[in-house]
């Protein structure tokens, strides 16, 4: 039921946390070949990138970064938010950013997964946050609406955004990973649904796509914890953005989706050693998720830059004198707008439906 | 393509889990021949059949199961006047057999709900998944993305706080069917040949604040915690609308499940549905309720409970007041339906006292 999109819509955006991206891309290259990708090495790298050929790509490193956000800015994309300098130079309508470390999954047939494809899919069909269809995605293949779904809510809404899963490594915290040391999540489940409207949800990173046309600056890179470090149980950044974008839109009317396409995470580093390192940030959560689902936006507030800096001002309030990091990922959120207006080509214009 | 499972391949697990505390209700206008499929898992569990229809006909019960039946006669005689809140040719009569139940808790499943088979072949023991999800916490206030925590092989995600962990009881688990689903008559007219065949291997908590329509196809609960909240409305005969028993119920106990911090899971188990009702009768029926649901829907979705209703009982008349209030306007019947749902919890009290511990009804 997918719109037919064009290639030159989609812009592929990896951030490089590990120079060698030999393996990955030639694992992804059936999939990613297609399209324009956006590769973004951290800035705290120092190695060269390795890169194999044969991809239409465009590689973004530290000095040029510096030149065209400033060095000061440029210290917001560090680690695995370097991508997000990657969604703000790109000028394509929707991204897909899978991070480094996971390759395409097999489905129980034994299919490659095509990620890429499976997230288009998701993008250009409806979502359904008003109410919940219990056969999942109504739109997918095979299935529909059920009995005592209002006929009025049937035409959806637009879906902004599409979280896709892992299997192997799945995406825990720190203190569960190294509890259940040899748990890895081999459960893949045959669906796509909408994350009902004013539920909140921990978006993952690892495995996303979103219209940047629609969405905008809504994916924020702000929260940096004070050990951040360069695996994701010692980040908390992409959680943080996931609840920013979620309220945005179930304030604009937009959707959420989580479900398929899997990605194949591989194993990669010691949660043990993670968690000796960070634990803040499994105890900054006890404050975040309260925050977000107190927050309520203005009925003013009818485009995503708007709803960004509203959010941005309750957290400084609010959090502001909680935690520092609070304060700054509030800064960071309003800096991040300015650069969208000036930097980020293509302005956003949804309004509030 | 979806199969059922045949009765060979069912087999009886080692411990039938909470077998003295759960009560099985069929409604049956037909036959229970479907039991004998159903055997391995069931037969050790105390079964409540409500016989609709006819009470004059006999409904042959397949040897070694333990029940009770009652039929209108029976419905008649056991509650008196307030019998006009169960309905009568339609499958919306099954509340009254969680209203007489003794136990905790009540697992319905329609007479045309067979055992499934997982991708593996294996047949589903539907009722074991719907014990394993009551017994296990709700998540409703923050979304699990690997869905049900307390399943083997998942957990909570990263950025879940832990405070949230914990969880809340589960009042109710809503099962899935494969091969018919549960489309109404207007998809079902345009869709006659589409099958369920894919196999969602997850069960989730739905959200609190979210309705979702709730099937009692293949449906359990722990009637101590939610059972006043399940009555299946006025259907069937005399009555202007059919095929809504299950929804109604489903806003209701959300609404109201919300409100008291108790979770509903949707998802496994999975059971064969192998008939398909006639569109075209099933169109005459839900006809109504498919421009009064356009109202229902909202109602439902702005009720608000006052702090003062801390028990099922009073969350549902209160919530009988509000329909009588709000919805009368969209048609005399809610004004109706309204005392009817008084009626019931009139009718529930009276048949389960506060503290009284009794046994089992006995068979006919």
């Amino acid at each position: 039921m997918s719109v037919a999109i064009k290639d030159d819509e989609i812009d592929i955006v990896i951030g490089a946390v590990r120079s060698d991206l030999t393996s990955f891309l030639n694992e992804w290259r059936p999939m990613f070949s297609r399209f324009h990708l956006i590769i973004v090495k951290d800035p705290d790298l120092k190695e060269e990138l390795k890169i194999p050929e044969g991809f239409n790509l465009d590689v973004y490193e530290k000095p040029y970064m510096d030149r065209v956000v400033g060095s000061s800015t440029s210290v917001l994309f560090s680690g695995y938010a370097c991508r997000y300098f990657g969604y703000l130079v790109s000028r394509k309508k929707y991204i897909i950013s899978i991070d480094d470390d996971c390759l395409p999954a097999r489905d129980p047939k034994g299919f490659v997964v095509d990620a890429v494809s499976h997230h288009i899919t998701n993008l250009t069909t409806p979502a359904t946050p008003f109410f919940f269809n219990t056969l999942y995605d109504p739109f997918a293949e095979g299935s529909d609406f059920v009995r005592g779904y209002p006929f009025s809510l049937r035409s959806g809404v637009k879906c902004a955004l599409s979280c896709g899963l892992w299997l192997n490594l799945g995406d825990y915290d720190a203190p569960t990973q190294a509890l259940k040391a040899k748990q890895r999540n081999s459960r893949y489940v045959d669906a796509v649904m909408t994350v009902p409207a004013g539920s909140l949800v921990p978006i993952s990173g690892i495995n996303i796509a979103f219209d940047r046309e629609v969405l905008g600056p809504a994916l924020v890179p702000a929260l940096k914890l004070a050990g951040e470090g360069k695996f994701r149980w010692e980040t908390m950044e992409d959680i943080w953005s996931g609840l920013c974008v979620k309220v945005v839109c179930d304030h604009l009317g937009l959707g959420v989706k989580t479900g398929l396409p899997y990605v194949w995470r591989t194993d990669r580093g010691d949660p043990i050693a993670s968690l000796k390192k960070e634990w803040e940030g499994v105890k900054l959560m006890e404050e975040v998720v309260p925050f977000f689902q107190s927050v309520r936006l203005p009925r003013e507030a009818t485009t995503v830059e708007d709803c960004v800096v509203e959010v941005a001002n309750a957290a400084k309030e609010r959090l502001g004198s909680t935690d520092p990091v609070f304060a700054r990922a509030a800064k960071a959120m309003l800096d991040w707008v300015n650069l969208w207006k000036s930097v980020g080509y293509i302005s956003s214009s949804s309004s509030a439906v | 393509m979806a199969e059922p499972a045949t009765a060979t391949e069912a087999a009886a697990p080692a411990v039938a889990l909470l077998k003295d505390e759960l009560d099985i209700v069929i409604p049956t206008i037909r036959n229970l021949d479907f039991l004998e499929m159903w055997r391995p898992f069931f037969q050790p569990y105390h079964l409540i059949i409500v016989q609709d229809g006819d009470p004059t006909k006999t409904i042959r019960v397949p040897e070694g199961f333990d029940y009770e039946l009652y039929n209108r006669n029976d419905i008649n005689r056991i509650l008196g006047p307030k019998a006009s809140c169960i309905s009568f040719k339609d499958s919306a009569c099954r509340c009254f057999g969680y209203m007489v139940s003794k136990k905790k808790y009540i697992y319905t499943i329609d007479d045309d709900c067979f055992v499934a088979k997982d991708p593996s072949g294996k047949a589903i023991n539907a009722l074991e998944q719907h014990i394993k999800n009551l017994l296990s916490p709700s998540t409703p206030f923050f979304f699990n993305t690997l869905y049900d925590p307390f399943r083997e092989g998942a957990d909570f995600v990263r950025g879940y706080p832990f405070s949230l962990r914990e969880g809340v009881s589960t009042a109710v688990s809503h099962g899935l069917w494969l091969n018919i689903p549960d489309y109404d008559a207007p998809t079902q007219l345009v869709k006659p040949l589409e099958r369920n065949t894919r196999y969602v291997d997850a069960v989730m908590t739905i959200p609190k604040g979210t309705l979702f329509p709730m099937c009692g196809m293949n449906l359990a609960f722990d009637r101590q915690l939610i059972g006043p909240a399940m009555y299946f409305g006025l259907m069937g005969d005399g009555q202007p609308i059919g095929r809504y028993d299950d929804m109604w119920a489903g806003w209701c106990i959300k609404v109201i499940c919300d409100h008291l911090g108790l979770g509903v899971k949707t998802g496994l188990p999975y059971i064969y549905h192998s008939k398909a009702s006639n569109p075209f009768v099933n169109l005459r029926k839900e006809y109504k309720g498919i421009y009064w649901q356009e109202e229902i829907i909202p109602f439902f979705q702005q009720a608000v409970l006052p702090k003062d209703c801390t028990s099922v009982q009073k969350c549902y008349i209160e919530l009988a007041k509000q329909v009588k209030e709000k919805l009368s306007k969209v048609d005399p019947y809610f004004d109706k339906l309204a005392d009817a749902m008084v009626t019931w919890i009139e009718a529930w009290d009276e048949l389960n006292p506060a503290g009284a511990a009794v046994p089992n009804g006995k068979a006919k």
